[in-house]
């Protein structure tokens, strides 16, 4: 606040810092992305583009599994962005105490994030199987009937996001560690002095000061839960027939099928459903960073 | 009590992430050592025989040594995009962080447009065309660097926030130049952010598997994900060689992750020095 | 040590080949993208060897494309923006016509390979009379392989109409066998029972293509044409099914059939290829029949055309290009491509005969041929195909949703798609 408005004095924050970041993202990302509104107006096949008005976004709206896709995307998003801030938090609190193997278990949480979402998908879809995927013959083992974990449409969505949050702990709980590195040691040791509990040094100091990480993850995980497909893609194709589909995949689906103008539509689409759920959601965070 | 508690939670920690982790990691590696018969079963299973070596061989040698030349490739991107992100994300979020000015409204709406919004194909490769950058390794590290930068800005606004301003403050005084008080004073405690926030854009930069799709095509100028189209295709599959591809491809970054782990773990201890 | 010396002098070994492979004594390059199919590269790989060793002044390079949809934007993409390489393999039929090849192609009606070339694969790769593209391996059909060992054992013979196909399902059930393997985790191949019944629609409805293109004829209110949707839900709710339809994969299905646990598998007679890579000792167990319709005299096979070599109008080695199409099209070409892969059918090039030991499942499609009893697939006589058709085959194949209700919504899927190409009429 102060330094901005003292206009003598050269400010310790030049804006020409903002400069060659934004020209290489204004050029090679806003300037193309901006040109694409245009072509959700048209009917584009990549060589010609015949202007038809909002015709695009009318035929998006009449998609007949939209809605169900839209209440996926954001049952996918709350349950993967939820179960990544949660367990992302409590594995880098328990991977930054004193434990053994610690280096050891931090690789193996972080590993999936390594492996292609490729491998990913054919790994848990064998695993996943019916009859012969490891999972089910495990609970087979113990008395328990296995379901269809990919096969039954009431649970397919709920398969991948399990996988999604195996696949993408190790992102949360990574940046989740870095948050907590940045908390002094002192104040865990004055609270001990005070002879506050675990748990207390857990909610007054942990919580609090791990609080910019807690954002980060929020907001990169939910936004990626809103945006993401490849996972279910590799899965289930947003299948059995139309049951996991999210608006992302329905998206890819117009794209795949060359309708270019369509899923440029679509992507305004989901690009306005992202912004009506994350620009409040970032107004919120930031009052309470400053209120700290 | 004290010292044997460490030791309870890790083996049962342990235990959890073998069931959790590691399973699904040893039907990958068990996959890569079976021949492709045994392969395409996809079970677990042990193999009749152990075909590391030879699926190794296969997998390198195919396609005229591509492997070899995808690793060289996505090595070359990976390192010059990420040190530009770097450098770049950093010096925005710090100036966002820290100076109240109305371009920073500006810079938080392009970061989350950044995040939110699919990129363009077509028109980008026309753009890449105009300007000639199209089909060029740097071309495609400018790419890398346009449609990360949200994500890497993202990550050092929140954590510049935990760094004192009385340190730039103090060398403001001492008559440091603003650049010199970023590389010299901030950058250095920024370190377990940087670290994060190189591990993470170079594997997803060294993964990355559309973008060198569409702005890098060529036989020449193939990247690692793409080598895995050697065994993988909408028809038939070699799960063999193609799991063998996944776990080579993974162990890049898997060095990457290792060796800085040690450097988070060294930042930490440094820590203290902040408060 | 040892270990890294080695790599290292592999990698220096490797790198020398890519150096030398550059410059060695090739004058000119041309680039020639194919899918990443087994099938495809091999192909690829063997007609550049020949066309090298005619030409030593050639190197023919082999760049590899994802199949699918993908594959399709990344065709698309390439064309559009001038980077297509010399030349391409892609799709004949409705998916060429997507391309527009009266602007992105060069015609190539006046090589001389032309001439042998069968009339009915140069219209599926024509626009405005003039022909765009050599063909890239024999003529495919869609049927269902059977198990000849089961037919044998419970003394079955292969079924005229749909009731005999039935009938033999019953008894192959009773004897405690999968009568139809169904593999939904690839969901494409879900599609069969619906694209396969395609001769049988014909055969009813002769306009159909035609009016379907006009937008006068509709999947839901053609009797006709619902029955593939009615034959696929009939499969699954007589319990003919394999118990994990639902996970199983085209290899699955491939295996069943090859090894007896089922007895019928509809596919296209591509998977020739891939039951002699993985299944060589069963292949001789494998037989294949037309999917079936009502009607026992009128027994015929629909046919899929194979994809063909084009050249795109921005290659700088037009000349050399059409050389090398020329080659591709022509009796050599077809033999170096039958030297490395599986027939899958008749050949459509005259004088590129079949070898004499064709496997079982072909000498079974050869008749249909010879009567004169085969159609082409919908998607060789019109433009439209509805791309949700894959999950809508899931549903009824999996007992979601009936076969009308799924007819209805595959027609709206179609509207979609022929507003989408600006197709007159809609």
């Amino acid at each position: 606040m102060v330094e901005a408005q003292r206009p003598k004095r050269k400010s310790p924050y030049p804006l020409w810092f903002f400069l060659p970041a934004a020209i290489i993202y204004g050029v090679l990302f806003l300037v193309p992305t901006a040109t694409s509104f245009w072509y959700s107006l048209t009917r584009w096949d990549l060589m010609t583009a015949e202007y038809i008005g909002l015709e695009n976004f009318r035929q998006f709206f009449s998609e007949p599994f939209l809605v169900q896709g839209l209440i996926n995307t954001l049952i996918y998003a709350v349950m993967t962005s939820g179960l990544k801030t949660i367990f992302g938090l409590l594995l880098a609190v328990l991977l930054t105490s004193n434990l053994i193997a610690r280096g050891f278990l931090r690789t193996v949480v972080f590993f999936p994030v390594l492996v292609s979402t490729i491998g990913i998908g054919i790994t848990f879809t064998v695993m996943m199987h019916p009859t012969r995927g490891i999972i089910n013959v495990a609970l087979e083992a113990i008395g328990i009937d296995g379901p269809g974990w990919l096969t039954d449409p009431a649970l397919a969505l709920f398969s991948v996001a399990l996988v999604d949050l195996w696949k993408g702990v190790g992102l949360a709980t990574l940046i989740f560690i870095a948050g907590l590195a940045a908390i002094s040691p002192d104040y865990y040791e004055a609270s001990r002095i005070d002879g506050a509990t675990r748990m207390q040094q857990f909610r007054r100091i942990t919580l609090p000061l791990v609080w910019p990480a807690t954002v980060t993850v929020i907001t990169l995980s939910l936004i990626g839960g809103l945006r993401s497909f490849d996972l279910i893609w590799a899965m289930t194709k947003g299948g059995p027939g139309f049951s996991s589909d999210v608006v992302a995949s329905v998206i890819y689906k117009q794209y795949q099928a060359g309708f270019y103008g369509l899923s440029t539509a679509g992507n305004v689409i989901l690009f306005g459903l992202i912004a009506v759920i994350m620009v409040p959601l970032t107004v919120m965070f930031n009052r309470r960073e400053v209120e700290q | 009590m004290r010292r044997t508690r460490p030791v309870v939670v890790g083996g049962i920690s342990l235990a959890v992430a073998a069931i959790i982790f590691i399973v699904p990691f040893f039907f990958i590696f068990l996959q890569a050592v079976k021949s492709r018969s045994e392969a395409s079963r996809l079970n677990f299973d042990l193999p009749k025989e152990w075909l590391l070596w030879d699926n190794f061989l296969a997998v390198v040698e195919a396609r005229n040594y591509q492997l070899l030349l995808a690793y060289f490739n996505s090595t070359l991107i990976t390192v010059f995009s990420v040190t530009i992100l770097v450098v770049l994300s950093a010096m925005v979020g710090y100036v966002m962080q820290r100076r109240r000015s109305r371009w920073n409204g500006v810079a938080q709406v392009a970061v989350l447009i950044g995040l939110m919004m699919p990129p363009a194909v077509v028109p980008t490769i026309g753009l890449l065309q105009s300007i000639g950058l199209f089909k060029t390794m740097t071309g495609m590290v400018l790419i890398q660097v346009a449609y990360n930068l949200s994500f890497s800005t993202l990550l050092y606004r929140s954590f510049i926030g935990t760094i004192p301003r009385d340190l730039d403050g103090a060398a403001l005084i001492d008559g440091a130049k603003p650049w010199q008080i970023f590389f010299r004073v901030v950058m250095p405690l920024l370190k377990p952010v940087t670290v994060t926030n190189i591990v993470v854009q170079s594997i997803a930069i060294f993964n990355d598997f559309t973008n060198p799709l569409y702005y890098l095509p060529g036989k020449e100028n193939v990247t690692v994900q793409l080598t895995l189209y050697n065994f993988q295709s909408m028809y038939t599959s070699q799960y063999n060689l193609l799991f063998m591809n996944i776990l080579l491809v993974t162990i890049p970054p898997l060095i990457v992750f290792i060796f800085f782990n040690r450097q988070i773990v060294a930042g930490m201890t440094a820590g203290g020095v902040k408060g | 040590m040892t270990l890294r010396m080695k790599t290292r002098l592999t990698v220096a070994t490797a790198l020398t080949a890519l150096l030398l492979s550059g410059t060695a004594f090739a004058d000119t390059t041309l680039t020639f993208l194919v899918d990443n199919n087994a099938d495809s590269v091999a192909a690829a790989e063997a007609l550049a060897t020949a066309y090298s060793e005619k030409h030593p002044d050639v190197t023919v390079e082999v760049e590899q494309r994802p199949g699918g949809g993908e594959g399709d934007n990344i065709v698309k993409t390439r064309l559009a923006t001038g980077e297509m390489t010399d030349v391409f393999l892609y799709n004949s039929g409705s998916l060429l016509q997507a391309l527009k090849p009266e602007s992105s192609l060069l015609d190539v009606s006046d090589l001389p390979s032309q001439a042998k070339v069968a009339a009915g694969f140069k219209s599926v790769v024509s626009a405005d009379g003039k022909v765009y593209g050599v063909p890239y391996g024999t003529t495919m059909a869609g049927g269902i392989f059977y198990n000849r060992k089961i037919y044998a054992e419970l003394g079955l013979t292969p079924p005229k109409t749909w009731a005999d196909f039935m009938a033999n399902n019953e008894k192959i059930k009773a004897a405690g066998k999968v009568a139809v393997a169904q593999t939904y985790r690839d969901t494409w191949t879900s599609q069969l029972f619906v694209l396969a019944d395609y001769y049988n629609l014909q055969a009813q409805v002769p306009n159909f293509a035609a009016d379907y293109t006009a937008n006068k004829a509709k999947y839901a209110t053609t009797p006709a044409a619902v029955k593939g949707f009615e034959r696929l839900q009939e499969v699954h709710d007589k319990g003919l099914l394999n118990e994990d339809f639902g996970a199983g994969t085209y290899d699955d299905g491939l295996r069943m059939v090859a090894s007896g646990e089922a007895a019928h598998y509809p596919m296209l007679s591509f998977a020739i290829g891939a039951l002699k890579q993985n299944y060589p000792d069963e292949l001789a167990d494998v037989g294949f029949f037309a999917q079936p319709g009502d009607d026992a005299a009128n027994n015929g096979l629909t046919v899929w055309m194979p994809p063909a070599v084009y050249i795109p109008k921005t290659t700088s080695n037009a000349e050399e290009a059409k050389k090398f199409a020329d080659f591709v099209g022509s009796v050599d070409g077809c033999k170096a491509i039958m030297a490395v892969n599986t027939v899958q059918g008749p050949p459509l090039i005259d004088g590129c005969d079949l070898p004499a030991d064709v496997p079982a499942a072909i000498s079974d499609m050869l008749p249909y041929f010879k009567d004169g009893k085969t159609a082409p697939a919908l998607e060789f006589l019109s433009p439209i195909k509805g791309p949700a058709l894959e999950q809508i085959t899931v549903e009824v194949g999996s007992g979601m949703r009936p076969a009308a209700e799924a007819a209805a919504l595959y027609d709206e899927d179609v509207r979609k798609q022929a507003k989408q190409l600006g197709i007159p009429n809609w």
